[in-house]
């Protein structure tokens, strides 16, 4: 039935989906050959339905296969592929083309402020670092009631919905002036897990975390510049969350 | 299956006490920025915008709001909370650019030493200014000078 289906059903939607030729340009690196980073141009005929990981892939695939970059899911859920696309921190598996304006060239580099590895791989650990270092896990004192589970009313849990959805794509950390020009600043990725058990009813260790961002390379560092917010590609509300830990830490209590 | 965990990786060693400078300057800036607001803006609303509006400034507009208590306070209080939110706004941009650690401390140094000498400087002229110097011309003069 199902190919039946198919076989009467008018032209397959490829055929219709307009095709045009996106100038990429990428900056490369490779550490055991360049001593500076080069832009590398790539003309490609792509699809209205690519995006920017689609491209990077024929680049890959059908061109240079030296073309390093991180990816896994490629649907926005694991967070490997955040870089730079056009001066914005983006999802490569995000981003449609179309969506970008395609009559001028397409610019493609690593996220900045984190040590450049090869091509579009960062070194990740020093975000790590500071998302470790605000202890993101639940913590508690107590076992469930019955052995079960962690009762919570749902407005309990919708008062930290939002940080609940970071993906650790480390976007946001890495498109805020302060981390760029400040190495010891936590980062916006960190006080937004920090966020997410600070106002979660179940944890007992707000009171931890909110001390530990009270320090000199904590929540005070944040200038409000609100570029964490816009590169977000899980729109979480990134400068409301730290000003909200803000607020936290002020009253003493979340 | 749930787990306890006492005290998993124990927390580092929070913060030693003292007054948390961090958090003080981050209030300070917002506070005397509200201040700020109704200060500056009254400030150029009376010499500007209100009666002759800018052409009414000379020597006698000055010395009149000079030698009047309210006004006195009102530029000392726009002084020091703008001169130090000022400074302070300062030192944060020092930190951000200045990474060698001589450079930084110079450079901050030489912030404080300016905003103390400002700050000195600027209430020493608001309370002792004398808005009628001998030997003017009176019609320079505010006109309580040649009241008395
Ligand atoms: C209209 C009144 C003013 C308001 C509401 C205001 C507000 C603020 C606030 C809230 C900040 C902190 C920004 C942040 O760290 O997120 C700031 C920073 C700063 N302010 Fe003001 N301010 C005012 C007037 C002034 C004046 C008159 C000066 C100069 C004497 C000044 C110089 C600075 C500097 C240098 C910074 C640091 C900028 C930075 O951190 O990049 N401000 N201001
Ligand atoms: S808050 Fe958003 S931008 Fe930052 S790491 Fe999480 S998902 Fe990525
Ligand atoms: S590849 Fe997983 S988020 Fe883009």
């Amino acid at each position: 039935m199902a190919s039946d289906v198919l076989e009467k059903g008018g032209p397959r939607a490829h055929d219709v989906v307009p095709t045009f030729t996106v100038t990429m340009i990428v900056r490369r690196f490779d550490p055991e050959v360049d001593n500076e980073p080069r832009w590398v141009d790539y003309d490609l005929q792509m699809h209205g339905t690519d995006r920017v990981l689609d491209a990077l892939h024929k680049i890959k695939w059908e061109i240079d296969g030296s073309l390093a970059f991180r990816r896994s899911c490629a649907h926005g859920v694991c967070g490997s592929d955040a870089m730079r696309i056009n001066g914005r921190n983006r999802l490569a598996c995000k981003t449609l083309l179309k969506d970008l304006d395609i009559s001028k060239p397409i610019y493609i580099e690593a996220l900045k402020g984190l040590p450049l590895e090869k091509d579009l791989i960062v070194d990740m650990e020093p975000f790590f670092d500071s998302f470790r270092e605000v202890q993101p896990f639940l913590m508690s004192s107590s076992k469930p009631k019955d052995g079960k589970e962690r009762l919570q009313s749902s407005e309990e849990r919708a008062r930290f919905d939002d940080t609940t959805k970071c993906i650790l794509c480390a976007a946001c950390t890495s498109s805020c002036p302060v981390f760029w020009t400040d190495g010891q600043y936590f980062g916006p990725a960190a006080i937004v897990n920090a966020h997410r058990f600070i106002f979660d009813s179940r944890d007992e260790g707000s009171q931890v975390r909110m001390d530990i961002l009270n320090d000199r390379e904590g929540v005070w560092r944040c200038r409000t510049t609100f570029n964490c917010t816009d590169a977000c590609p899980r729109g979480i509300q990134v400068t409301q969350a730290i000003a909200e830990v803000k607020q936290a830490i002020m009253r003493g209590k979340p | 299956m749930t787990v306890s965990i006492e005290t998993p990786r124990a927390p580092r060693t929070v913060r030693r006490g003292g007054i948390n400078w961090e958090k003080w300057g981050w209030i300070y800036m917002r506070v005397s920025g509200v201040a700020l607001v109704v200060l500056i803006f009254g400030h150029l609303f009376v010499n500007l915008m209100i009666g002759d509006g800018v052409k009414a400034l000379d020597f006698a507009f000055v010395g009149g709001k000079l030698s009047n208590p309210f006004w006195q306070w009102w530029d000392t209080l726009l002084l020091w909370l703008a001169l130090i939110h000022g400074a302070n706004g300062m030192r944060t941009i020092t930190n951000d650019y200045a990474r060698n650690n001589l450079v930084n401390l110079i450079l901050k140094g030489a912030i404080l030493a300016a905003t103390i000498v400002l700050l000195i400087l600027g209430t020493l002229v608001i309370f002792t200014f004398d808005p009628c110097p001998a030997g003017a011309a009176a019609n320079l003069l505010p006109t309580f000078c040649s009241a008395g």
